[in-house]
């Protein structure tokens, strides 16, 4: 067949693309510029530095989040991939059942442990110990993006470390390497496919969600994701919500961009 | 390497899962609760099930989502795999580069940037044509459609890497017209990664939220949506309810698709069903 054919046959969906990919994005960046009555205006854009905190506050979360969810994910990968092959199956599918629940129950579940009447305290009431304060607290959040997303971080993980022949470590240590120089330098640079992959499908849910925090921060610590969903469902602000976005949306390109120079993750990804 | 786990390596799983598990099954439990606090376990009642099943909206949502999924993840197959079809012949290196790339763009952006983008050019489109209340069901199944694609093609492109590029061709020979072709022998090779493409679209349209919240309209609303829309009370025991259902199923297919996919077990059937045969 001529290649023109072919590029025929592929038409419809570059058109979709143009029209409910490109197109959105650049009616963002539209309204991102214009005012109300669509005059071309900065005022959106300088608007911004009244979100500094809760840009920063949104960074620090979902970089702590991430951070965690790296320590306590990367040794229960390792974990995983050192286990019986079919062992490995059951363990895989026991990460991915919390994760295929929707995460508006799971971040619910965890509000209904924490809150100040809520189970926990409860128990510890029963047993005659004093209440404590979980619930809208900085912890509370991190710990819901912890929660939910954790799974996103070992599955990749896993699959780049079934990758590493574990030969490679025994003979790290073999030659003398100690327990952290082999992780240094024989483990975390031959899974790095995997650190990337998980880190970035933690760390973009982390930095733009919004019911997570509305549910466990109690409205106390807005993020930008909080900032974005108002802006579009109470505030009708459009054009403010749409300067919002853009900045994300630039704020995640750049820093998968980054990510990306220091790992492939062309393995290792979702479809893993 | 060793393949044997050290006490201490089980432990940390096993306490990994347990901090995993332990808020879904706390709700499981308090869902059989007959009061509606959390602070007395006041007895075994099936009561909050019965709210929920009795729940018209619920149930309508439940409808809903299972009507959204099944279309848009049918559409984003069969648009999906004729584009990876054309794309992977595509000799024009900029058209088939600039289209990756764009394709990679829902997968990065975080879903709320995707959700509103579409919403405001659904908004845009309903100004341009003067129509106010344009966010609905067809809507939602353009979003869906859209962030399912690229999942989709993602997953059946990479197969196409492996397929001799001469089976066609041969195919051609032989006397099969193009299409023919195209139905004879690339389907069958890349059929495994078309099914997997459909089970992951709709698993994604089932769970998502995000991008639904944002181009729906009041009167097509989908689980998660009705799911947030009802926590914003603060104690809803029927949520409690819809988690284990959810729960349940989640585990019952996932052990379903292990265990029709376990080499062991099918050769098992197998032999069962030929001893069967002989007896017979």
């Amino acid at each position: 067949m001529k290649n023109r054919t072919y590029n025929g046959i592929s038409a419809p969906y570059a058109l979709w693309c143009v029209v409910f990919i490109v197109a959105p994005l650049a009616i963002v960046a539209y309204y991102a510029f214009t005012d109300k009555t669509g005059a071309f205006t900065w005022d959106n854009i300088s608007g911004l530095s009244m979100y500094t905190d809760t840009i920063a506050r949104s960074v620090y979360f979902g970089i702590v989040a991430t951070v965690i969810c790296l320590i306590i994910g990367y040794p229960l990968a390792y974990c995983f991939a050192r286990a019986k092959v079919s062992t490995q199956k059951i363990l895989v599918m026991l990460i991915m059942v919390p994760m295929w629940m929707n995460f508006l129950l799971r971040a619910y579940a965890i509000m209904v442990l924490f809150e100040d009447t809520g189970i926990i305290n409860n128990m510890l009431a029963s047993i005659g110990l004093p209440p404590v304060h979980m619930i809208n607290t900085s912890g509370a959040v991190i710990f819901g993006m912890v929660y939910n997303y954790l799974p996103f971080m070992v599955l990749p993980l896993y699959t780049s470390m079934t990758k590493l022949d574990g030969k490679l470590i025994e003979a790290a240590r073999d030659l003398g390497a100690t327990g952290f120089q082999t992780l240094r330098d024989v483990m975390i640079p031959l899974t790095s496919s995997g650190i990337v992959s998980g880190i970035t499908m933690v760390f973009v849910p982390s930095v733009s969600t919004f019911y997570i925090s509305q549910k466990l921060g109690g409205g106390k610590y807005t993020l930008i994701g909080d900032v974005i969903e108002m802006q579009f469902q109470t505030a009708y602000n459009y054009n403010l919500g749409a300067s919002i976005s853009l900045l994300l949306m630039i704020f995640i390109l750049l820093c998968l961009f980054v990510m990306n120079r220091f790992g492939d993750t062309d393995e290792g990804g979702v479809m893993a | 390497m060793k393949k044997n786990l050290s006490v201490k390596a089980k432990l940390y799983m096993v306490l990994i899962f347990i901090l995993l598990y332990a808020p879904i099954f706390v709700l499981i439990f308090y869902s059989f609760n007959s009061s509606n606090s959390t602070s007395v376990f006041a007895g075994f009642s099936t009561r909050w099930y019965g709210e929920l099943f009795s729940d018209l909206k619920t149930i309508a949502a439940f409808k809903n989502t299972l009507v959204l999924a099944v279309l848009s993840s049918v559409i984003s197959t069969i648009l999906g795999t004729v584009a990876a079809t054309g794309l992977h012949y595509s000799r024009t290196k900029w058209y088939k580069n600039s289209v990756m790339t764009i394709t990679n763009i829902p997968m990065m952006n975080p879903d709320i940037v995707t959700g509103i983008s579409m919403m405001l050019l659904f908004v845009f489109i309903g100004m341009m044509i003067k129509v106010s209340g344009v966010l609905g069901f067809s809507t939602m199944l353009i979003a869906h459609i859209t962030f399912e694609l690229p999942y989709v093609i993602l997953n059946i492109l990479p197969r196409f890497k492996s397929m001799d590029k001469f089976l066609t061709e041969a195919a051609c020979d032989l006397g099969c017209t193009p299409v023919q072709a195209f139905f004879k022998v690339t389907l069958p090779y890349i059929k495994a990664e078309i099914l997997a493409a459909f089970i992951m679209a709709f698993t994604l349209s089932l769970d998502d939220f995000v991008i639904s919240y944002f181009v729906s309209g009041p009167e097509f609303q989908t689980l998660p949506i009705r799911i947030y829309s009802m926590t914003k009370r603060r104690v809803t025991p029927d949520m409690y309810a819809l988690s284990a259902i959810i729960f349940v199923a989640v585990f019952v297919l996932l052990i379903l698709t292990n265990i029709a996919q376990d080499e062991d077990f099918r050769e098992r059937l197998r032999k069962r069903r030929e001893r069967r045969s002989m007896t017979a």
